[in-house]
């Protein structure tokens, strides 16, 4: 009986080795949060002719943006630098009414008005002579060089907690090999102790193997046999459920098309691009005309020092604007010449949500009528750099949505003769799917 | 293989020397395969290292692997348009108004679209005074999609280009050397064309222009036209009739361009206590007579003379008909009614004589009748048999340089046809515009093959003075042109028909895009009338009443053989489109064959004849052949069929089957009976022989009577009977026995089921009114559309294992009321009654027509035997089939009252098999995508097109509002101009279907057996009072 307490103590010195352990893993691979880069930005923007760089970003933003770029050719010219180009005098005159300009029969004004394929520009009398020469110091600022180290730095720092894991699980493991050496030493010097004091050792004897006895219990084996066939047909069957299941499904695309840069940082509402949603079965792959509504204009991603930057550091601004250059092929654009060729060419997008064709979805019947939001089955797309199947699709998956989910009856006069009845017989204000009848095969095979 | 193009895989097949090519032919490989090398010599065996176990092992991990990786589903893709047409949402369906106008059916529809593909045709509600659509319309997007048609232009079998075809044409045209040019066309009623046709012959030399209906109106065009001045056909309404007296006319088939069958049904269901009274004297069971109050069985010669003795008693005279007595008899009786009728009652006849037809159109004039109307005519037949025969002539003679056939095939329809392949022979410019290949096509050396009217432009003059306008509702499928744009590129006008059209349309006061957006423009007419196209003043001149009277009274029955009468089936037509599996497949209503066309016999005639329709041990109809002749021609090998109601001596013959050229091969079936259509005259006198062999039909229904249990199954009554006697005696309630009492079959007590609380939500009823129902399938063939019904083919029609979801029963009894049917069979003894009512009356007997689908049990017995639960019940009432839950046990067909339920015995999508359009990509283009696609294993039935009020509810919900009445429909129901079938929410107050609920003349089909149905039936009230 006193080997019980050796090992009752050897027990608890290995679990407090260990809490203590990892107690201090805990504040040892803990992230250092670095308090560093923003200061780079500002001094990007000097002050240049009297103009204040800074306030006439935010008019150039707001103003000029969606037609200039400041280094590269969009709807009109690229204006870094224009201030060397033009006079300023030119410039204000221009600005305010470039129609009176050229009107007026200005040689430069006509060129510029014919170069552009006679696109007129917006006015802005609005402007004072104050703000346009901000946005002049704004046009002014060079293109600002790529801050690789900043970027790099960041890596390292993602990768933390994956180390952290394996050496906890190496330390443990050390540990555990030193526990048994000292079990087995301590084993050793008390059995030299006891010879040495005279103490009569219990002499094992010889039994039956274990494995005999219980092949020759016949109600054990029999046990044992049901228990590996239930196990073996659980495992079965948890394995043939998942067949066909596709949750997590992330096929390459033949354009990298981020959600996470369309949904999230730039907050496009799903419903823009994806607006068969609203009135139709399907939510519809928006057709590349969808996509040049904005991309006429946006040629390339914002560069990592911007603030609209979403550029990461898996994904370069050389890579994403690669991916812009496919879809102008699709479509057949020519930013150069800011015109259509006619030679498209449809993109094969890989479908990722599959419903198997004997199962009716309408997208209408959730999005608009219930209100459903779009994440609610297609998770996180906002932040989804691919496209991935977040929900199993599975009909056990619908069938408890349906169970759960309140449908959203106020304020729709179809409902109101169906929801007095209803809550009358169910005795609820709230309405189920379920209530409703959507539990009915019915309602979705057909 | 039409095509004669040389196929290659490498050139150096191209090398005619070369050796390899040569060996090649012969051999698999061009050089001996070193087998021995590796597998003959003994020691390389022995050093391989790969032993047979291991090579087993292989075998085994690489099969392992493979069915691993086969559970992976297949990568789907999805393709979006580059530039999205603005009105097309993916998902969606869209609806077009359009015209359909092949010569023999015309037709305002609406064509219902899914991204951009036509999948279904639906009634133009708009257009409704424009006639009724038949089953052949509703069918037509299938013929669309035939893998048949021509894709492009041939010169001399080879493929060319437009400009090539219009280049060598131009200059042949321009020199015939002095010789005709002669446009063979349809009618198509369409001004725009005519117009197109006469700047054409101006600006050709010697342009003739010859209009052809293959099914002719000859006599009723000349009679119309001598008495109207107007080469038309006059129109009728018949919804407010109170007398139809028709003598050979099958108003609810294809007499006079059809589609009467909605005012026709409009005047038959009692209201306030009146209906119409319909007497049809005929030689063949046609739906018209089946539909009749009375119903007299009289050859063709006969009907001459009974059209000659009502003109002189409506008259006001007297007359000996020279008949036997009891036709004698019916006939005046007739004739008396309708002089009563006076204005409300109309005179019909079918009779091809001009003389008949004038007769006819002259009593009507006589009854100052209000139901038919000579002022605004159908234009829908225009053809001229007399410059037919001409050309043949011409082309024999060799006057004509260039023959131009459009949308006619008369190398297979003409009677003379041999004569016209003949004269063909003598002509140097062929050129076909029809889109096939046809017979006459094979003959042509030019094909400049025209688009199917859901593809093309064009506007059609149904009726006299309403326009209606064809739009395309997709792009043309092929490299095809339609036949007005050819002629505009020929006349060097250099705008396209569409084009053409719009001009032609300036002047109108309607809006261009409000035209199409209906479809139809009605009052005006703005195309500028065409200047007189050689106008035929018929030959005959002009036909006086009394002469007309006189020919027709002497009119004798040849002596010997019997009086044929020829006729257009219900499902094929003139053959048009007989390459339509839908149609082929559609079960004749009276016959309630398909696949086939068949002499029909009266049974004495058969049993002269020796002729029988036996039925095999597994239920199949088999019947025996004749040789039909007529003037030393003979049709060989004519299947008989022994059909009940046929005049003794007469019999009948459909026409449109038997057509081979661009047919695909399960489809030639049928005799074509063109040869006998001598003169184009409908009726012919013809020899019968007995010849061996057995034929076998694909019938679908053998039961021909209802054995006694009228009651249950279908419910007849007579006007007064339903004016005078209380609903008990002719609607009963059935009864059954509770606590040894009985009780009402809807009592309470009488139900052993708990019922499902269907208050609340929508609740689903459809009502088939029998009067209003005419049999005419148009349903039938909605339902195949909408719900992606497969195509079977005959031989598994015939082992029953058509998959219609919704079919229409045809019974026939013999006494004047069901009551005296009852009557004998609770006189006889036990055992004698069964073979007694099962006796079928083979002279006259009556005619029922009853839809049947699934009638959506509320106590299903087919839920309750579903071992897995695939069938469920919805809270609207429908009895839902689970197509992926169904694992084919079939208890639940054999446990349904009714035999609605259809099991897929194969598969028959994709299946080399089933070659019909679901083997092929074009023909599945016609699959409706909210429905599932059934597999091999799965029962299927009628689901009460729930896509189709889940949709209407839905956008309900989408727009925040109340469903309205009217707005829940079935395919059925919306194919349904008659009336007959009528669906909607019972839970709506006051919706038309509560209405019909509480109707009186409400019953359930076999309401004993206590399943409660959501279909109820209308009792059919027959009008049996005599003058």
């Amino acid at each position: 009986m006193k080997q019980g307490n050796y090992l009752n103590s050897a027990s608890r010195f290995s679990i407090i080795t260990l809490a203590l352990l990892l107690s201090f893993s805990s504040f040892v691979f803990a992230q250092d949060a670095e308090p560093a880069e923003g200061a780079a930005q500002s001094e990007t923007t000097p002050a240049v002719q009297g103009g204040d760089a800074a306030a006439g970003k935010a008019l150039f933003n707001a103003n000029c943006a969606a037609c200039h770029k400041l280094y590269s050719r969009a709807t009109g010219p690229a204006l870094y630098n224009v201030t060397e180009r033009r006079d300023r005098e030119w410039l204000y005159q221009w600005i305010k009414n470039n129609r009176a300009l050229i009107d007026s029969g200005d040689p430069e004004a006509i060129a510029i008005y014919e170069e552009y394929n006679q696109t007129a520009m917006n006015l802005f009398p609005q402007l004072s002579n104050a703000d346009i020469d901000d946005i002049l110091a704004y046009t002014d600022t060079p293109k600002p060089e790529p801050k690789a180290p900043a970027a790099a730095a960041g890596a390292a720092g993602q990768g933390g907690g994956g180390v952290s894991s394996t050496v906890i699980l190496a330390i443990l493991a050390v540990v555990l090999v030193m526990l048994v050496a000292v079990l087995f030493l301590v084993n050793n010097t008390l059995r030299k102790f006891a010879v040495a004091q005279g103490v009569a050792l219990p002499v094992k004897e010889a039994r039956k193997p274990i494995w005999k006895s219980f092949v020759e219990n016949q109600f054990l084996v029999l046990v044992s046999v049901i228990v590996l066939l239930l196990g073996g047909a659980y495992f079965a069957y948890g394995w043939m459920m998942q067949v066909g299941v596709d949750q997590g499904y992330q096929p390459i695309q033949p354009i990298h098309y981020s959600h996470r840069i369309h949904a999230g940082d730039n907050q496009i509402e799903c419903k823009y691009c994806h607006s068969s949603a609203r009135t139709s079965k399907t939510s519809g792959i928006p057709s590349l005309n969808v996509c040049m509504n904005c991309h006429k204009s946006i040629s390339e991603v914002a560069d990592e020092t911007s603030e609209f930057s979403s550029v990461t550091e898996d994904y370069s601004k050389e890579f994403y604007d690669k991916e812009i250059q496919k879809l102008y092929k699709a479509t057949g654009w020519d930013p150069a010449t800011q015109s259509y060729t006619g030679e498209t060419q449809a993109v094969e997008w890989v479908r990722i949500h599959n419903l198997p064709d004997f199962a009716y979805f309408n997208h209408s019947q959730h999005v608009s009528v219930a209100g459903v939001q779009c994440q609610t089955c297609h998770g996180p797309v906002e932040e989804m750099e691919i496209m991935y199947q977040n929900a199993p699709l599975t009909m056990g998956w619908c069938i408890n949505c349906h169970r759960e989910t309140n449908v959203k009856m106020d304020g729709n006069p179809y409902y109101e003769k169906i929801h007095e009845e209803l809550s009358k017989k169910y005795g609820v204000e709230q309405l189920t799917a379920a209530q409703m009848g959507g539990l009915e095969c019915g309602k979705c095979h057909y | 293989m039409s095509s004669n193009k040389k196929y290659w895989k490498s050139v150096e097949e191209l090398n005619e020397n070369s050796s390899i090519v040569e060996a090649l032919k012969q051999n698999e490989f061009a050089q001996e395969i070193p087998m021995d090398e590796f597998l003959g010599d003994k020691d390389s065996l022995d050093a391989s290292s790969t032993t047979r176990r291991d090579f087993l092992k292989y075998v085994g991990f690489s099969t392992a692997a493979a069915t691993l990786a086969a559970c992976e589903g297949p990568v789907n893709k999805s393709i979006p348009y580059v530039v999205a047409p603005e009105r097309i949402t993916a998902g969606k369906a869209d609806y077009y108004a359009t015209t359909m106008a092949d010569g023999f059916d015309f037709a305002s529809v609406l064509v219902k679209t899914r991204e951009g593909r036509p999948i279904k045709i639906e009634n133009n509600k708009l257009a409704a005074s424009l006639g009724g659509n038949n089953a052949r319309v509703h069918a037509s997007v299938l013929s669309m999609y035939d893998t048949k048609r021509l894709q492009g232009p041939k010169i001399d079998g080879a493929d060319v280009s437009w400009s090539e075809l219009d280049g060598q044409l131009g200059d042949k045209l321009k020199n015939l050397g002095g010789k005709s040019i002669v446009l063979l066309t349809q009618t198509f009623a369409s001004p725009s064309t005519s117009k197109l046709i006469s700047e054409f012959s101006a600006a050709y030399p010697n342009v003739k222009h010859v209009t052809y209906d293959a099914i002719g109106e000859q006599a009723a065009l000349d009679a119309f036209e001598s008495k109207y001045g107007e080469r038309a056909l006059a129109d009728y309404d018949f919804s407010e009739a109170e007398v139809i007296i028709s003598v050979g006319a099958d108003i609810l088939g294809d007499w006079q361009g059809g589609g009467f069958g909605p005012t026709y049904a409009k005047s038959r269901v009692p209201k306030n206590g009146k209906m119409s009274r319909h007497v049809q004297f005929e030689a063949n069971m046609t739906l018209s007579g089946a539909n009749a109050d009375k119903r007299v069985p009289m050859t063709p010669a006969q009907q001459k003379k009974a059209v000659a003795a009502i003109q002189s008693i409506v008259s006001g005279g007297s007359a000996n008909t020279g008949l036997p007595a009891e036709l004698d008899e019916a006939v005046k009786s007739a004739a008396a009614q309708l002089r009563k009728a006076g204005s409300k009652g109309v005179f019909v006849t079918g009779v091809q004589d001009a003389n008949a037809q004038m007769v006819a159109l002259s009593i009507n004039e006589t009854l100052g009748s209000r139901i038919i109307d000579v002022q605004a005519p159908k234009m829908t037949r225009q053809g001229n048999a007399e410059e037919v025969q001409q050309l043949i002539a011409d082309m024999n003679s060799g006057a004509v340089g260039a023959l131009l056939v459009a949308g006619v095939n008369p190398a297979y329809s003409l009677p003379n046809a041999d004569e016209f392949v003949a004269g063909l022979e003598n002509v140097d410019v062929k050129v076909s515009f029809n889109m096939k290949e046809d017979e006459t096509g094979l003959l042509c050396n030019y094909l400049a093959p025209a688009p199917h009217y859901l593809e093309s432009w064009g506007d059609v003059e149904i009726k006299k003075g309403q326009i209606c306008l064809t739009q395309p509702t997709i792009r043309p499928l092929f490299n095809t042109r339609q036949f007005q744009d050819s002629l505009l590129a020929w006349t060097g006008q250099g705008v396209t028909y569409y084009e053409y059209l719009k001009n032609n349309w300036s002047n109108a006061s309607t809006s261009w895009n409000q035209a199409l957006h209906d479809g139809f423009v009605a009052g005006s007419i703005p195309a500028a009338e065409e200047t007189t196209e050689m106008s035929s003043a018929t030959s005959n001149g002009a036909i006086t009443l009394s002469s007309a009277v006189a020919a027709l009274a002497q009119e004798e029955a040849s002596t010997s053989g019997y009086e044929l009468t020829l006729y257009s089936s219900t499902g094929i037509g003139n053959g048009e489109q007989a390459n339509n599996p839908w149609l082929q497949e559609f079960p004749d209503p009276i016959t309630r064959t398909s696949w086939d066309n068949y002499l029909t016999m009266s049974k004495a005639d058969a049993d002269k004849l020796g002729i029988e329709n036996e039925i095999t041990s597994k239920g199949a109809l088999n019947g025996n052949y004749v040789n039909i002749t007529l003037d030393g021609k003979t049709i060989e090998n004519v299947p008989v069929y022994v059909q009940p109601g046929q005049a003794p001596g007469s019999v009948g013959l459909a026409l449109g089957y038997g057509k081979k050229a661009a047919v695909q091969e399960e489809m030639q079936v049928g005799v074509n009976a063109y040869p006998l259509y001598k003169d184009f005259s409908a009726t012919q006198s013809v020899q019968i022989e007995k010849v061996g062999g057995v034929h076998e039909f694909a019938c679908v229904q053998m039961q021909n009577t209802m054995a006694g249990r009228a009651d249950d199954i279908i419910r007849e009554t007579t006007l007064e009977i339903f004016n005078t006697k209380d609903v008990h005696a002719w609607n009963p309630v059935g009864e059954v026995d509770y606590n040894h009492s009985e009780i009402s079959v809807r009592d309470k007590n009488a139900d052993i089921w708990e019922s499902f609380d269907d208050t609340m939500g929508p609740h689903f009823n459809l009502s088939i009114d029998l009067n209003a129902c005419t049999g005419c399938g148009a349903c039938v063939i909605a339902c195949h559309s909408e719900n992606n019904v497969p195509v079977v083919g005959k031989q598994e029609v015939r082992n029953f294992r058509d998959m219609h979801w919704l079919r229409i029963d045809r019974y026939y009894s013999s006494a004047d009321t069901f009551e005296e049917e009852t009557k004998t069979l609770e006189e006889l003894p036990a055992f004698d009654s069964y073979s007694v009512v099962e006796k079928q009356s083979y002279d006259n007997p009556e005619v029922a027509f009853q839809p049947v689908m699934c009638q959506h049990c509320n106590h299903a017995p087919c839920e309750t035997v579903c071992p897995v639960a695939a069938i469920g019940h919805g809270r609207q009432g429908q009895n839902q089939m689970t197509y992926n839950r169904c694992v084919g046990t079939r208890y639940c067909a054999n446990n349904c009252p009714y035999k609605v339920r259809r099991f897929n015995w194969f598969l028959y999508a994709e299946n080399d098999e089933f070659d019909y359009n679901m083997n092929n990509d074009l023909g599945r283009m016609v699959l409706n995508p909210d429905v599932t696609v059934r597999s091999r294993g799965v029962m299927e039935k009628c689901s009460f097109c729930i896509q189709m009020t889940q949709k209407t509810i839905l956008d309900a919900k989408r727009e925040g509002r109340a469903v309205e009445d009217g707005e829940f429909a079935t395919a059925c129901s919306n194919a349904c101009d008659n009336g007959a079938i009528k669906f909607g929410d019972v839970n709506m107050p006051d919706s038309e279907i509560v209405e019909l609920k509480n109707d009186k003349r409400k019953y359930y089909l076999l309401e004993d057996i206590g399943v409660k149905p959501n279909v109820f039936y209308q009792v059919k009230v027959k009008n049996t009072a005599e003058a």
